[in-house]
C-alpha cells in the first residue's frame, strides 16, 4: 500500500523536463568516481608497461632494486608495506578497542569527552611530526630500554634476530600504530555507543557481570562496525608515507626481524620519484604505484567481504538468541 | 594592489609609451635543488640592480630541470649532474653547461668521545660503504688515524634514500677510487646500497647520524658547515688528508683546470681532482643554456645575468655554504658566451679589460 502511493507520487513529479536534467546531472556525478578510478588504473598500467613487459612476475618476487643496472624487484617493499601495517594493527587494535570499550562502558561520565577528544586529537598531528618524534624520542627509547631485553630474551626467534640500528620495522610499526589508533578507537566508540541499552540490560538481567555483558552482548552486536573500524585503520597504515620513511630505515631487504630496517611502497615512491635515473626507473616506480593500488583494493575488498559475513553472522546470532 | 606597487608600473607604462624604456624580459628556469639557495639570492640581488629583467627559478630537482629544458618549457635549466650524451642528443647538442658554484660531499659521523677529525683514505671509505669494514677500530682506519683511540663499535652506514645529486657525486667518487665499488654498485642518483640505513634528504641523513652511535653518513658541505657536523678528512690524489672547506673545494676545480683545457664544455668530473690542497669529493653544479636561442633579447638578458652571477655574484657563495668557481675559469666562460647565438647572430660581448 505504502509502496503504491510512493510510485504514484514519483510518476506525478517526474512529468517535468527539469527532473530529467537533474537526474542526468546526478548520474554524471555518480559516474565520475568510478571513471576516475578506472582512469587511474589505466594510466598506471600504461606507464608501468615497460617494466611489466620486461620483468613480468619477477618484479613482484625479486629483491634486487638497482637503478644503476636497471634491474627492479619490489618484493621487499610489498612485504614491508603489508608487514608494517599488520604489525601496526597488532599493536593498535587491542589498545584502540580497549579504550573504546572503557569509554563507552566503564568510564565515569565526566571523563568520556576529554579522553575521547584527546584520542581524536592524535589524528590531527601531521605525520612529519610523528616522524620527528620517532627519530628523536622513540628510537633512542627503543635502543636503550626496549630492545636490549627483547633481543636477549627473544633473539633466537627470527622476529627479533639481527642487530638493532635504530631505524627499523619496529619503530615504523609503533609509529603507525599510534597514527591509526584514533581512527579505530573513535569509530569503534561510535559503534559501541549505537548498541541499544536493551542489549546490556538483558545480559545483566540474566545475571552476567559487566565484563560478560560487554563480551557476550555488546561486542557481538557491534562486530561489523568494529571490523570496519579496523579496516579503516589498515587502509591508513598501508598508505602512510612520511612518518614511515623517516623511521623505517629505507632498506631494500626482506627480513622478518622487526629489529632490522625495511621499506614500504609508499616510501619508495616518495623518495625516488623526484630524481629518477631513467625511463625504466620511472616505469618501475609506476608499477610500484600500481601494485600499491591493487593491494589496497584487494585489502579493502577482502575487508568488505569480512564485514558482510560478520554482519550476516551476527544477525543470525541475534535471531538465535 | 597598493599605491606604492602601482606607481612604478604606471611609470614604466608611460615610459614604454614614450619609447624610452625597454620592455621587461621574463626568464624562467628550473632544476637542481642543491644550488637553490644561492640562485634565489642572486635573483633577488640582480633584480634590485638591473631593470628590465625578471628572473624566476624553481628548484624541482636536476632530472626535472633537464626534462623541462629539453621540452623547451623553461629558458634555462640547472643540474647537479651533467647531461648524458643521450640527453644531449635529445636537444641536438644545443646546450652549454655553465658551472656556477661548487658543491662538495662530506663524510660525517657520530662517535661520542672522538674529538679530533677522523681521516679516511679512499679505499677505506669505499670498503666501509661496501660493508667490508664493519668496525671503527679496524686496523685500516686506525693506521691513518695514529693519534685517535677508536672504539670497537659497529659502523652504521647512513645514505640518502631519495634520489639526489649528492648521492651521484658520492658514488661517482667511490666508483673512481674503487674498482670493487664500480663493479658492484656503480654511479647514480639512487643506487643499490650494499649496507646501511636510508635517510631522506640531508636533514634525514643528519638526524639519523646524530641519533645513531657509530653512524657514518655523507651530506653536502654547506649543510655540514651550517649544522656544525663533524667532517671527516679525506685523502686526495696527492696523498694529503684534506679538511672539507670552501677553499679546498675551490682548489679541486683549480686542480682540474689543467685537464679541462680552454676548449672544455665544462662537463667534467671534479672528484679525486689533482692538486695538493684539493678536496677530492667535489663537483660543479651547472646552469643549462641554449647554444642557439630563438629570442635575442632573452638570450642576452640571460647571459648578462649568468655572467654577473659567476663574477660579482660569486662573492655571495661562501656565506651560504657554496664554494665559488675559480677566478681563472671565468675567461673560458666568456669565450663560450661570445660564441653563443640567437636569431642567427652573437648576442654577448665580454666586458672591456677581461683577458682573452
Amino acid at each position: 500500500m505504502a509502496k503504491r502511493s510512493r510510485t504514484a507520487i514519483v510518476s506525478r513529479v517526474t512529468d517535468g523536463a527539469g527532473d530529467v536534467v537533474f537526474q542526468g546531472i546526478l548520474t554524471a556525478f555518480a559516474a565520475v568516481v568510478p571513471l576516475l578510478l578506472l582512469g587511474l588504473l589505466i594510466q598506471l598500467t600504461v606507464s608501468a608497461w615497460p617494466t611489466i613487459e620486461r620483468f613480468g612476475l619477477r618484479f613482484l618476487v625479486s629483491t634486487t632494486w638497482d637503478p644503476v643496472a636497471d634491474v627492479y624487484g619490489a618484493a621487499p617493499m610489498i612485504f614491508g608495506t603489508v608487514f608494517s601495517s599488520l604489525l601496526a594493527l597488532l599493536l593498535a587494535v587491542p589498545l584502540a578497542l580497549g579504550a573504546a570499550i572503557y569509554l563507552t562502558e566503564f568510564s565515569p561520565q565526566w571523563l568520556r569527552t576529554p579522553v575521547s577528544t584527546l584520542v581524536e586529537l592524535l589524528a590531527a598531528i601531521p605525520s612529519v611530526v610523528y616522524g620527528l618524534w620517532g627519530i628523536f624520542v622513540l628510537i633512542p627509547l627503543l635502543r636503550t630500554v626496549v630492545v636490549p631485553p627483547l633481543s636477549a630474551a627473544l633473539g633466537w626467534t627470527p622476529f627479533f634476530s639481527g642487530t638493532f640500528q635504530g631505524n627499523s620495522m619496529m619503530a615504523a610499526a609503533i609509529i603507525l600504530a599510534i597514527m591509526i589508533l584514533p581512527y579505530i578507537s573513535s569509530v569503534s566508540r561510535e559503534v559501541l555507543l549505537a548498541v541499544p541499552n536493551s542489549q546490556r540490560e538483558a545480559a545483566l538481567a540474566l545475571g552476567a557481570t559487566r565484563w560478560e555483558a560487554v563480551w557476550t552482548a555488546v561486542l557481538p552486536y557491534g562486530r561489523a562496525g568494529i571490523v570496519g573500524a579496523v579496516v579503516l585503520g589498515l587502509g591508513r597504515a598501508l598508505g602512510e608515507t612520511m612518518a614511515v620513511t623517516m623511521v623505517i630505515g629505507n632498506r631494500h631487504d626482506l627480513s622478518f626481524s622487526i629489529l632490522e630496517p625495511g621499506y614500504t611502497m609508499a616510501a619508495t615512491l616518495a623518495n625516488e620519484f623526484q630524481e629518477m635515473s631513467g625511463a625504466l626507473h620511472r616505469s618501475a616506480l609506476f608499477e610500484i604505484g600500481l601494485v600499491l593500488f591493487v593491494v589496497t583494493i584487494v585489502v579493502n575488498a577482502g575487508a568488505r567481504l569480512l564485514v558482510w559475513r560478520v554482519a550476516r553472522g551476527s544477525s543470525a546470532g541475534s535471531r538465535a538468541v | 594592489m597598493t599605491l606604492r606597487k602601482f606607481l612604478p608600473i604606471l611609470a614604466s607604462v608611460s615610459f614604454a609609451a614614450c619609447g624610452g624604456g625597454e620592455p621587461t624580459v621574463f626568464l624562467n628556469g628550473a632544476g637542481a635543488t642543491f644550488p637553490n639557495l644561492i640562485y634565489q639570492q642572486w635573483i633577488i640581488e640582480y633584480n634590485q640592480q638591473v631593470d628590465g629583467v625578471e628572473l624566476n627559478y624553481q628548484s624541482i630537482g636536476s632530472g626535472g630541470g633537464i626534462r623541462q629544458f629539453t621540452d623547451g618549457t623553461v629558458d634555462f635549466g640547472a643540474s647537479d649532474a651533467p647531461m648524458s650524451d643521450e640527453e644531449m642528443s635529445a636537444v641536438n647538442g644545443n646546450v652549454l653547461h655553465v658551472p656556477t658554484v661548487l658543491g662538495a660531499v662530506v663524510p660525517t659521523y657520530n662517535l661520542p668521545g672522538v674529538t679530533e677529525p677522523i681521516r679516511f683514505t679512499p679505499a677505506v671509505l669505499a670498503d666501509i660503504f661496501l660493508g667490508k669494514i664493519t668496525k671503527w677500530d679496524d686496523p685500516r682506519i686506525a693506521s691513518v688515524n695514529p693519534g685517535l683511540t677508536l672504539p670497537a663499535q659497529d659502523i652504521v652506514v647512513v645514505h640518502r634514500s631519495d634520489g639526489s645529486g649528492t648521492t651521484f657525486i658520492w658514488t661517482e667518487y667511490l666508483s673512481k677510487v674503487s674498482t670493487a665499488w664500480q663493479g658492484q654498485v656503480g654511479t647514480g642518483k639512487s643506487v643499490n646500497w650494499p649496507v646501511g640505513l636510508g635517510g631522506r634528504g640531508n636533514e634525514g641523513v643528519t638526524a639519523t647520524v646524530r641519533q645513531t652511535p657509530g653512524a657514518l653518513g655523507y651530506v653536502e658541505l654547506g649543510y655540514a658547515l651550517l649544522n656544525n657536523l663533524p667532517p671527516g678528512h679525506v685523502q686526495n690524489q696527492a696523498g694529503n688528508f684534506i679538511e672539507p672547506t670552501i677553499e679546498s673545494v675551490t682548489a679541486a676545480a683549480s686542480g682540474a683546470m689543467n685537464s679541462m683545457g680552454p676548449d672544455t664544455d665544462f662537463r667534467v668530473s671534479l672528484t679525486n681532482s689533482p692538486g695538493a690542497n684539493a678536496y677530492p669529493i667535489a663537483s660543479f653544479t651547472w646552469l643549462l643554456i641554449r647554444r642557439e636561442d630563438g629570442d635575442a633579447a632573452k638570450a642576452k638578458a640571460l647571459l648578462d645575468f649568468v655572467w654577473w652571477a659567476v663574477t660579482e655574484g660569486a662573492a655571495d657563495a661562501p656565506a651560504l655554504g657554496y664554494a665559488p668557481i675559480p677566478r681563472a675559469l671565468t675567461p673560458w666562460i666568456a669565450d663560450r658566451f661570445e660564441a653563443l647565438t640567437a636569431e642567427g647572430a652573437t648576442v654577448w660581448q665580454r666586458p672591456a679589460g677581461l683577458a682573452e
